[in-house]
């Protein structure tokens, strides 16, 4: 962001935004030749942050539990309260929903605070609109799942997820739809799903902001509109928080609701 | 022939104007069946709401595919 603001202050519109706005430049010390060297990016360094957030500060707050919580404990316990008893066991049951409720928290928390950076200040990317992240994320649910069934269910999970109760001759229909669906869309749209959400949160914020810049450079009639574009930006920051939020809850619940799946019995 | 109009820039832009319609019929008819459900049966808001974002989801992937194949093949 910063870059392009620069380069706008010289008098040279960068507009349209495009998908190169999202390749941040290498700050490694060593190989200072920009975009060839993309190893350690701002980006490399959000998600090193990110888990060093989470991880000191649920050691932190809960490093001295007590039984009337401090406002730092009272927040830690909420958050894992919230995942362990809305996600985990209001969708696999109390036994399951126990078990896998720090896998979950972890997502939740892990998904949540790295969209995070896509609204704070001085940062204003998020990892996630890279798709690397998200498909390691998803690549993981699909390992958890799939284990998880074979698990319960030995080879005879395939059976379970591919042959619904249905009459014979629509079998053949129903197999392939059922096996792309379950072994080919799940793990895809829940890596599309998160990157293109923060992908076209940071492009609409990208789009009001330069938009503003290059209504002011125009001419005289348009540089009044670019306050509203700005206007506009500080609005959809506020609607990008909501997607944010969401989204690290529709991951969570989706990979619970395909855990699920693997460890019912029958249908 | 004589060009009576012409427009420049990408028609991915169009294209994404129509793929957005489809999911966005679908994602406010998964709204209005939760909102009706609820209306109807309140202590039923709690059980249902889970079921409803994963439908939300479902669906919205949709419009996020549109917007991630727009880039993609946007020429």
């Amino acid at each position: 962001m910063t870059g392009q603001t620069i380069v706008l202050a010289e008098g040279t519109p960068y507009w349209p935004p495009s998908v190169h706005d999202f390749y941040a430049p290498s700050i490694a010390p060593w190989g200072a030749d920009g975009l060839h060297n993309p190893w350690i990016t701002r980006i490399t360094v959000m998600l090193w942050l990110s888990v060093a957030i989470i991880i000191l500060y649920f050691l932190l707050s809960y490093r001295k539990p007590q039984l009337v919580p401090s406002k730092k404990q009272w927040l830690a316990e909420s958050i894992y309260g919230f995942v362990r008893n809305n996600i985990a066991v209001d969708m696999l049951g109390t036994r399951d929903g126990v078990r896998f409720a720090p896998y979950l928290a972890t997502l939740f928390t892990f998904v949540f605070v790295m969209n995070l950076w896509g609204i704070i200040p001085f940062f204003q990317i998020s990892p996630n609109s890279h798709i690397a992240f998200p498909a390691v994320l998803a690549v993981l649910s699909y390992i958890l799942f799939i284990y998880q069934g074979v698990k319960r269910h030995g080879a005879g999970y395939f059976k379970h997820a591919l042959i619904l109760p249905a009459p014979w001759f629509i079998q053949p229909i129903l197999i392939p739809i059922e096996f792309f669906s379950t072994f080919i869309v799940r793990p895809f749209s829940l890596a599309v799903r998160l990157f293109a959400n923060m992908f076209a949160g940071h492009m609409l914020l990208l789009v009001f902001t330069l938009g503003g810049f290059a209504m002011i450079n125009a001419n005289a009639l348009l540089s009044p509109v670019s306050v509203l574009s700005w206007v506009m930006t500080v609005l959809l920051t506020f609607l990008d928080f909501a997607v944010i939020a969401l989204q690290a809850y529709v991951f969570t619940v989706l990979t619970a609701s395909y855990i699920q799946g693997s460890l019912a019995d029958g249908h | 022939m004589l060009d009576i109009a012409a427009v420049t820039g990408s028609t991915a832009a169009i294209g994404y104007g129509l793929a957005a319609i489809g999911p966005g019929v679908g994602v406010g008819l998964i709204f209005a069946a939760y909102i009706q459900s609820t209306a109807r049966q309140p202590e039923a808001a709690r059980i249902t709401q889970p079921f409803m974002w994963i439908g939300f989801a479902v669906v919205e992937v949709l419009a996020l595919l549109g917007i991630a194949f727009g880039f993609i093949w946007a020429g």
